[in-house]
């Protein structure tokens, strides 16, 4: 998996931010990651320990928010959530779903001491 | 006090996308058609661009191939060179996914200006070369029968993002169970319409169909 490449970015987006508003330090970084955007947690966990020691970020908290994935079916224009990996719309039956969201993989903001 | 709560709403990959942008821009400059080659190790990505190089030879196309490997060897760019069209390997140093700033780098080992087609061939990986953009036009998966009708179903993401689907080694199906109803409804689902060819790269059936669909696409640009 990619989680080391998605690690580093994390830090550069929180340390570029933290610097921009002259922090001290990070204390918690806050992630929003949808349904549909495959990441591990714990690894993420067990590199942000190794990448943001001597950092501004170092010992900041990682929080994860997931997000639902919701998919709109193009027959009958029913919304519903992504609960399985493959699901059809659950009011027609119809396999023609457009994803209208759950893809989001954004750093949503971060808390700092001055 | 200053509030001690930032608001960023960053994408995380965004450092990616933005260079994703910035090759993309490069290659339409170029007056090039680029494409992102995607599948399974295995499932006959060198092939299938063996086969293209192959069948385009005689219509004065130039093509570029950027072969991505997590092992420094050259097996691949060498049958491409062998093929007579320019190769650049990257060796991505046991990384599962190729990424922007790789492309970035192979892009200036390449002579862009004389180039009508660029294809990247990514990693051998289902899932990490879906999640990063690397600038090029298309996305296109080549999912081969012997690797199972359920592929659609273990892997949705990558089928999400998809331009091009190419069904591989369709030679095969008669010593296979491969249900093709359930596999195409697997992938129905997750990218309706989604344009597909059927092909084997060891008899060349079905290779019109996706030379033509490529073709069209070289020569608006």
């Amino acid at each position: 998996m990619h989680e080391l490449s998605v690690t580093e970015s994390v830090l550069e987006i929180a340390c570029r931010h933290a610097q921009k508003a002259k922090a001290k330090k990070v204390t918690d970084i806050y992630l929003l990651i949808g349904r549909l955007s495959s990441i591990v947690d714990d690894s993420v966990q067990f590199y942000w320990d190794v990448i943001s020691k001597d950092t501004i970020c170092e010992e900041a908290n990682l929080h994860f928010k997931r997000e639902p994935a919701v998919l709109v079916c193009l027959d009958c224009q029913t919304e519903y959530n992504l609960e399985d990996e493959l699901m059809p719309c659950p009011h027609c039956g119809s396999a023609k779903i457009r994803v209208l969201s759950g893809d989001e993989f954004n750093l949503e903001s971060i808390e700092v001491e001055r | 006090m200053a509030e001690n709560r930032i608001k960023i709403v960053e994408n995380i990959l965004n450092a990616n996308d933005q260079i994703a942008l910035k090759n993309k821009k490069r290659i339409d400059d170029a007056g090039a058609y680029s494409i992102n080659l995607m599948a399974s190790p295995g499932a006959g990505k060198t092939s299938f661009i063996l086969s293209t190089i192959n069948a385009l030879l005689d219509e004065n196309v130039q093509i570029g191939v950027i072969e991505g490997d997590t092992a420094p060897v050259t097996i691949d760019s060498d049958k491409i060179s062998e093929a007579g069209m320019p190769a650049v390997q990257i060796n991505t140093g046991g990384q599962c996914h190729l990424d922007a700033v790789m492309i970035e780098n192979a892009l200036d080992q390449l002579s862009l200006e004389i180039l009508d087609l660029i294809i990247v061939e990514n990693v051998g990986n289902l899932i990490c070369p879906a999640a990063f953009k690397l600038g090029t036009h298309s996305n296109v998966l080549i999912s081969s029968v012997p690797e199972g009708d359920d592929k659609p179903y273990k892997y949705p993401n990558i089928y999400r993002g998809l331009d091009v689907l190419i069904i591989n080694k369709i030679d095969l199906l008669p010593y296979l169970e491969f249900d093709m109803d359930y596999f195409r409804k697997g992938v129905e689902m997750l990218n309706p319409g989604l344009q597909t060819f059927s092909v084997s790269c060891k008899t060349n059936e079905g290779i019109e169909n996706w030379l033509s669909w490529l073709k069209m696409r070289i020569s608006k640009k």
